[in-house]
């Protein structure tokens, strides 16, 4: 499955009160996080967003708190993918155990402009700026987080654990 | 191998003699805990999960904090998936509204130990490496998979030592110290590490003090933060925590030569009071710097510093004050118990007569969940853990992150003031 989308360009430390505000996660229904999805740093971004999209961002995305309401109203307005060039570590699992993919990428971020269009290869960790015909590789995942991607999120992980 | 603190804790939970920094290994955890934001999630991926009971129902916490007592409809439904579910698995420690915030409760408790194993769905579950356990934040997802199975996958991470030297001050506390370092390293100095807090300063500080400075190692962006235990964190887990043998408790150290990824010396000799401005933890100035800052509010409680000690230290500096007519002071008693402490010691009277609002125990205000939120422009000093923007309110409000002293202080002053001012 290939990716590709626009790319929306944020600096370091997109925390996670910028991704979804705190006085939002009363409810946890996909579709609501959706609508208010980086209202903090762009209150426009969730009308302007579209499928498919991608978010390139600087250093320590999803930091602060472990609010799992942040990949999912990334993932359900339409987020296909971040790319950042470190993650917090909280939403970093988050992210791969909900099934919005995630790649560390400095290249990425220095060498694309907002609007470009990015298509990714999720199998290879290879990012495309189709706009400007440049080509990033991402950082490789651990192989038990590969497992995981691979598995489609840690919901089947699981499930294949338990023997469901 | 030498090891540090960290690695031991996470060897022993995996099974191993040793482990090193980047090694990929499943714990099984001595401790689950999840509340009204991360559970109701957790609940509906544990059971898509497909599993139909929890690994140990007497492992499990769920406190009902952040939006208890209810805020609204949308908060009452939250707790009431988290009560369908507490009594569908028998889970032993369900604590509803009216018992405090988890990472009050659950030291209180008596069941964490130096040496345990702790995941919560909470970025503060930092907070328990103050009685010397390794404790970190997961999500939703992860918790739902460690209550199905009684294990999770954990990435060792190398060790940051920051060793405090010098003799704190008298209005020097744990909030202090930790804002200090927070602002030497950044938000992300310590992405994926342990914070390890030692030298002369940490050991002269409570238990109290310990777990604030824990609590906010994720600010650094730390996996964990932890304090070797000593006989300061026996005497506490005997006296606050009600643990009959702690005395006999094995106190893990970090071996002489083992690998820390780098040693940070912090000096507090006449270091003044820290406060982070807005928009991040690491924003950290002295208090003298920021002290003609007009505020509107002050928020003295949370999962930071809503201990007993903290009270005692904000009530030392109101009592027989009157905070600033044009500044709404909120403090809350992180737990019921750290609440009946503060009654029987007439600081609750203090506030009272300070004319504060004393509310019961719950997050709110911190996260901007409900309670003390900010208007536009408006500016508030808070014991709590985070000044993200709109962290409290209106995109435009600020929020000044403090130790309790300087809190009150600011309460009475109506601008941010070192409590010798007041």
């Amino acid at each position: 499955m290939q990716i590709s989308g626009r790319a929306w360009k944020f600096g370091d430390d997109i925390d996670t009160d910028l991704i979804i505000p705190g006085h939002y996660l009363s409810v946890h229904d996909p579709a609501e996080l959706g609508k208010h999805c980086m209202e903090g740093a762009d209150p426009a971004f969730a009308s302007k967003v579209q499928e498919g999209d991608v978010i390139v961002a600087g250093r320590n995305f999803g930091c602060g708190s472990s609010r799992e309401h942040a990949p999912l109203a990334l993932k359900s307005c339409g987020v296909e993918a971040v790319i950042a060039c470190s993650f917090a570590r909280i939403f970093f699992r988050n992210a791969i155990n909900i099934g919005l993919l995630v790649y560390e990428c400095e290249d990425a971020y220095l060498n694309t402009n907002p609007g470009d269009v990015i298509t990714i290869d999720p199998e290879l960790g290879i990012i495309r700026d189709v706009t400007t015909g440049a080509e990033f590789k991402a950082a490789t995942y651990p192989p038990l987080v590969a497992g995981i991607i691979q598995a489609g999120g840690l919901v089947p992980y699981v499930r294949a654990k338990l023997g469901n | 191998m030498a090891m540090t603190i960290t690695e031991k804790i996470l060897a022993a939970h995996a099974g191993k003699e040793e482990v090193r920094p980047g090694e990929i290994v499943q714990v099984r955890p001595d401790l689950l805990m999840t509340n009204d934001v991360s559970g109701p999630i957790a609940v509906d991926v544990f059971r898509s999960m497909g599993a139909d009971h929890v690994f140990d129902r007497d492992r499990i916490f769920i406190v009902l904090d952040h939006f208890t007592p209810n805020k609204d409809m949308k908060a009452a439904k939250a707790s009431s998936e988290m009560r369908e579910f507490a009594k569908e698995h028998n889970i032993t420690h369900f604590y509803d509204a009216g018992f405090g915030i988890e990472h009050v409760i659950l030291p209180e408790s008596g069941l964490i130990r130096p040496g345990d194993l702790v995941i919560g769905a909470d970025s503060h579950t930092v907070t328990y490496g103050g009685l010397g356990a390794f404790s970190t934040g997961v999500g939703s997802t992860d918790l739902a998979g460690a209550m199905a199975l009684g294990e999770i996958w954990l990435k060792v991470p190398e060790t940051i030592r920051f060793e405090f030297v010098g003799k704190p001050g008298r209005w020097i506390g744990g909030k202090d110290l930790i804002l200090l370092a927070i602002g030497k390293v950044g938000v992300s100095g310590a992405l994926y590490c342990a914070m390890e807090f030692g030298g002369e300063a940490v050991r002269s500080l409570g238990v109290d003090d310990r777990l604030t400075m824990c609590n906010m190692a994720i600010e650094a962006g730390a996996k964990s933060g932890i304090v070797e235990p000593d006989s300061t964190t026996i005497e506490w887990l005997r006296a606050a925590a009600g643990v009959a043998g702690a005395g006999s408790l094995p106190l893990l150290r970090s071996d002489e030569g083992c690998n820390y990824k780098a040693v940070i010396t912090l000096d507090v000799t006449d270091m003044e009071p820290q406060v982070a401005a807005p928009h991040l933890p690491s924003n950290v100035k002295s208090v003298s710097e920021l002290k003609d800052v007009d505020i509107h509010q002050v928020v003295i409680g949370s999962c930071t510093n809503g201990r007993i000690s903290d009270l005692r230290t904000a009530a030392a500096i109101l009592k027989g004050r009157r905070v600033n007519k044009w500044v709404r002071t909120i403090v809350i008693p992180g737990s019921q118990q750290v609440y009946k402490q503060a009654l029987a010691e007439g600081l609750i009277d203090v506030f009272v007569e300070a004319g504060a609002v004393v509310s019961c125990s719950t997050c709110g205000p911190c996260f901007g969940g409900h309670m003390g939120a900010l208007d536009a422009g408006e500016r508030c000093v808070s014991t709590t853990n985070r000044n993200f923007v709109g962290r409290m309110g209106h995109e435009t409000s600020e929020v000044y992150l403090s130790g309790p002293q300087v809190a009150a202080a600011s309460a009475i002053a109506g601008h941010i003031a070192h409590p010798e001012e007041v």
